[in-house]
């Protein structure tokens, strides 16, 4: 019952093949064995677990479980949960508890889900192999010498081993879409505003986006389902009605069509990743999608704006990490200056600091024209660049990341090279649209990932491709066998 | 040489909406310290804001309340510092584009003529927590109740010239947010704080000098003083050949001097950017004109028709208007009695002069304007004088009963009987042979002496015109 998916255990539970305790202890007896190799949970909440079990398995006997009812997840450690740990991968939130749930961990609560744990992160989600994580990095369960991806490098680690049928992420630049390439899994970032912030640790406000990692479409769709929304406590959530996401999963491709963004296939692509692309778009071609080139024209800026953008507004959200309410604080300050320095340099890790002060001088008197401004123009231009793509094609495909994962600590050392992991993800956050990674092939015995980006609140439509994608072929269903 | 000083005035008016301007949180005063914050105002992580409705109505009222033009998209925007009392470690505000922009005030000055003064803009933000050193030895308590209330800084052009003309502006200002119910305007409480960026410069000069502000000035009369001080402060220094220094100073009222804060305090560098938790302010068409139609009769247009209803002088409307409720009640005297001169008198004389003395608001008073139309009534009907009035009146504050019933219980009826009145004077004249001699003699003083005498006599009832109209006469014979 381990290899199920969310939709597997959901009509599993409702047959009663077994009871969500039965399945609940299952997943605890494997992250107990497993876990300690991959680090993928910061906290298991076992106890918490059964006993949220017990209760679905309870409202089941009584005739009133939904699809979720008692299915487990984990959920990353940047969604606040009321009486657990909320770390944000951080030493600052170390001691941090939210008398609190984020709005996604409610809305899973009320549908009845089970929680796991909270799997581990880069800190404050900045980071592309979850390495920056004060707990320590996340290994591949592909291959241990290897990253996971990130920043949600640990939801992807735990559902690619099958230490939980799927889990929350979150996505500022790729941190989803990646981490799903490097681990074979299906994940999307829904458009900005689709699903509330609320109770997710800010990184970049303009930018994160709540969403999914699981093992396949479909999966993701029932997810979806539950968490999307309006929400009167995030003003940046939109309020549009929410589709059923599982209704039009199966219509057929036909006259779909594929842009191709030259940029995306060119210098910097491994070649032996872009063959495992090609190989997939012409499976869409099968379909009866019609495939075109289209062109980015800034996609190039698209870093350097997102390191520009991205840092000031965490320099300004982690500016509330000062060491007087809650969160680290240093030992015997001497005075106020005292205590913040030594807290916030104590606490925080050196991505996250380098970032801070990145977004400080970006936005400093005499370099804010310079650089926030501009970088606010740029981010105009992605967007009108996607405009103009999205009146000739339906969808944009190609690789969510130049190549598959890499090893443990070989870009620590050279921030910009890390940064520019994010290239073929990065622009669809600047531009606030929904973006998917799906598994579409494999070099090297591992995953390589398919990114396809859709129009504003068209996540329909990119789960019904993604789902006929995996109805045709088999990559999703591969698994790293840990 | 010839000095002016050029005054400009930044107003936090602090908002009086029942909640925080991005939280649920209460904004009542006095609160245990702490009581009024919750995981929003506390800034806890994930937590996001979301815009008081009302904050945004209230701003949009004073906006239409200075002919100013509401800004159609709004903007938020964050203002970084660290201190222990700003939660987020930024105060969310407005920078680029306020909710209210150009818009003016018209000022009475002590000479009877009025200015027209310019405003800005002003915009929405919310106020920080409170530090306490005092309580503590080698610590600093944050009250975190404070944080997030709403303020609108009002921010006006460098048109005043003097210290007096800054206070007739904040005088406007307050009377025209308690007008507008958009604050209770309590300087004490800190409802209202204003800073002023004061500077000098030769008459004839068309160039500003180099400007200080005067931060957290928290009474009119403070105002008044820390600007005279500081103007003359500049002036010293220009005199002696000296320079300016653009900073920020602190006025301290003990000792009647502003001093320079640190200038750590003052270089920092808020790096401003678009508030990303939050949507920009779409208002369109139907909310201002919603709000517009719902505004009332500003003090301006109020004083004009205290003029041309009532007859007023310019100088007695003015002073009506300026509070509403003082003209409300007005206007309810001058309706029933009829007499709108008397009734301006009584409010503005004898009624505020109580008021003042109890230390209560005219919404407290315990005569009621129907009464004191009842007292102005007797009055106009000669039943009783004036001065007798004053003592009716005296009664009535203390609860004795209506007009009517004062005078009846005391027998304060003014007697009109010329008879009789007649009757008082001849005795009073002839016990007075010395004093009718003197008078007689060309020392017209001794006139009052007989006025008083027979009042005296009468116990006050005789009506005064009558005994003024029939001393002459007898005398002069």
């Amino acid at each position: 019952m381990l290899n199920q998916g969310l939709t597997e255990i959901s009509r599993a539970l409702t047959r009663g093949d077994y009871t969500s305790a039965e399945l609940t202890a299952a997943y605890l007896e494997r992250i107990e064995q497993h876990n300690s190799g991959l680090n993928a949970y910061i906290t298991i909440t076992g106890e918490q677990a059964l006993s949220q079990a017990n209760a679905a398995d309870a409202l089941r006997a009584s005739g009133n479980a939904g699809p979720f009812t008692g299915v487990p997840l984990a959920h990353k450690d940047i969604f606040c949960t009321t009486g657990i740990r909320t770390s944000c991968g951080s030493r600052m939130l170390d001691n941090f508890i939210a008398p609190y749930n984020a709005t996604v961990v409610e809305k899973f609560n009320q549908a009845g889900a089970v929680m796991l744990g909270k799997t581990n992160m880069d800190e404050f989600a900045m980071g592309s192999s979850n390495e920056t994580s004060w707990y320590g990095p996340v290994r591949n369960p592909w291959n241990r010498e290897l990253v996971p991806g990130g920043s949600s490098g640990g939801s992807a680690a735990a559902v690619a081993a099958h230490l939980c049928p799927a889990a929350t992420a979150t996505d500022t630049g790729g941190s989803i879409r990646q981490p799903a390439s490097f681990c074979g899994l299906t994940g999307i970032k829904p458009t900005y505003g689709r699903v509330s912030r609320w109770g997710m640790i800010a990184f970049a406000s303009s930018l994160d986006q709540a969403g999914v990692l699981t093992r396949s479409a479909e999966d993701a769709a029932l997810m979806m389902n539950v968490m999307s929304g309006f929400d009167p406590k995030d003003s940046t959530s939109v309020e549009l009605p929410v589709p059923d996401y599982l209704a039009d999963i199966d219509k057929p491709l036909q006259g779909l069509r594929i842009g191709l963004p030259s940029q995306h296939f060119a210098e910097g692509l491994g070649k032996d990743v872009e063959l495992q692309i090609r190989a997939a778009l012409a499976e869409f071609e099968k379909m009866g999608a019609t495939l075109k080139e289209i062109s980015l024209d800034n996609s190039h800026l698209s870093v350097s704006a997102y390191y520009v953008i991205a840092p000031a507004e965490a320099s300004a959200n982690l500016s509330r990490y000062d060491g007087v309410r809650y969160g680290y604080r240093c030992n015997n300050p001497v005075d106020l200056e005292d205590l913040y320095k030594r807290s916030r340099a104590e606490g925080f890790g050196a991505e996250v600091k380098r970032r801070i002060m990145v977004g400080t001088y970006a936005l400093s008197a005499g370099y804010y024209d310079a650089y926030y401004k501009k970088a606010q123009q740029i981010r105009r231009l992605i967007k009108e660049d996607f405009m103009r793509a999205f009146a000739e094609v339906d969808v944009i495909m190609g690789p969510t990341s130049p190549h598959t994962a890499f090893a443990l600590g070989s870009k620590t050392k050279d921030p910009v090279k890390m940064y520019l992991e994010d290239i073929y993800t990065i622009a669809v956050n600047l531009a606030g649209l929904p973006g998917m990674s799906i598994p579409a092939g494999m070099v090297d015995g591992l995953p390589v990932g398919l990114q396809i980006v859709g129009r504003d609140f068209d996540e329909t439509r990119l789960l019904n491709i993604a789902h006929r994608f995996q109805q045709a072929t088999d990559w999703h269903t591969r698994t790293p066998g840990v | 040489m010839a000095w002016e000083t050029v005054i400009g005035l930044e107003v936090h008016v602090q908002l009086a909406t029942a909640s925080k301007l991005f939280s649920g949180s209460s904004t009542r005063f006095g609160a245990e310290p702490n009581t009024q914050a919750n995981i929003f105002d506390l800034a806890l992580p994930g937590t996001l804001p979301v815009l008081n409705g009302e904050a945004l109505r209230m701003a949009v009222r004073f906006g239409l309340a200075i002919g100013a033009e509401i800004g159609r998209t709004s903007v938020f925007d964050r203002k970084n510092y660290f201190y222990p009392d700003l939660p987020k470690g930024y105060q969310t505000s407005q920078l680029e584009f306020p909710v209210v922009g150009k818009g003016s005030l018209v000022i009475a000055l002590e000479d009877g003529s009025t200015r027209t003064i310019g405003i800005t803009r002003a915009h929405m933000e919310e106020d920080a927590g409170k530090s306490l050193h005092e309580e503590f030895t080698k610590e600093t308590g944050i009250d975190l109740n404070r944080a997030g209330t709403p303020l609108l800084e009002i921010v006006s052009e460098p048109e005043l010239r003097t210290a007096k003309e800054a206070v007739a502006y904040l005088k406007k200002l307050h009377s025209l947010i308690l007008y507008l119910g958009i604050s209770d305007g309590n300087m004490a409480q800190g409802s209202m704080r204003c800073d002023a960026n004061v500077s000098v410069r030769q008459v004839g000069d068309t160039e500003f000098g180099t400007r200080t502000e005067i931060k957290n000035i928290n009474s009119f009369r403070f105002v008044e003083k820390a600007i005279t001080i500081e103007a003359q402060r500049q002036i010293e220094i220009l005199e002696d050949g000296g320079r300016i220094i653009q900073e920020t100073r602190l006025y301290d009222s003990d000792k009647n001097e502003t001093r320079s804060m640190r200038s750590k305090e003052v270089a920092n560098d808020y790096r401003y950017f678009r508030e990303p938790d939050l949507l920009p302010v779409v208002i369109d068409e139907a909310f201002i004109e919603e709000i517009r139609a719902s505004l009332p009769e500003l003090p301006d247009v109020k004083a004009l028709r205290f003029q041309s209803d009532y007859s007023l002088s310019e100088y007695d409307a003015t002073v009506l208007a300026a509070d509403r409720d003082t003209a409300d009640f007005f206007e309810a005297v001058a309706k029933d009695c009829e007499d709108a001169k008397l009734s301006a008198n009584w409010v503005m004389g004898d009624l505020q002069a109580a008021l003042n003395k109890l230390e209560i608001s005219i919404t407290a008073s315990t005569v009621s304007s129907a009464a004191l139309a009842g007292l102005i009534k007797r009055i106009k009907d000669n039943t009783i004088s004036s001065k007798i009035a004053k003592t009716v009146f005296e009664a009535m504050l203390n609860g004795e009963g209506t007009a009517d019933e004062i005078i009846a219980a005391k027998g304060l009826k003014q007697v009109t009987d010329t008879g009789a009145i007649e009757k008082i004077i001849d005795s009073v004249l002839a016990n007075s042979q010395a004093q009718v001699e003197q008078y007689r003699s060309g020392q017209e003083k001794v006139f009052g002496y007989f006025v008083g005498q027979v009042m005296k006599e009468s116990r006050g009832k005789a009506n005064p015109a009558q005994v003024n109209e029939i001393l002459k006469r007898k005398l002069g014979n």
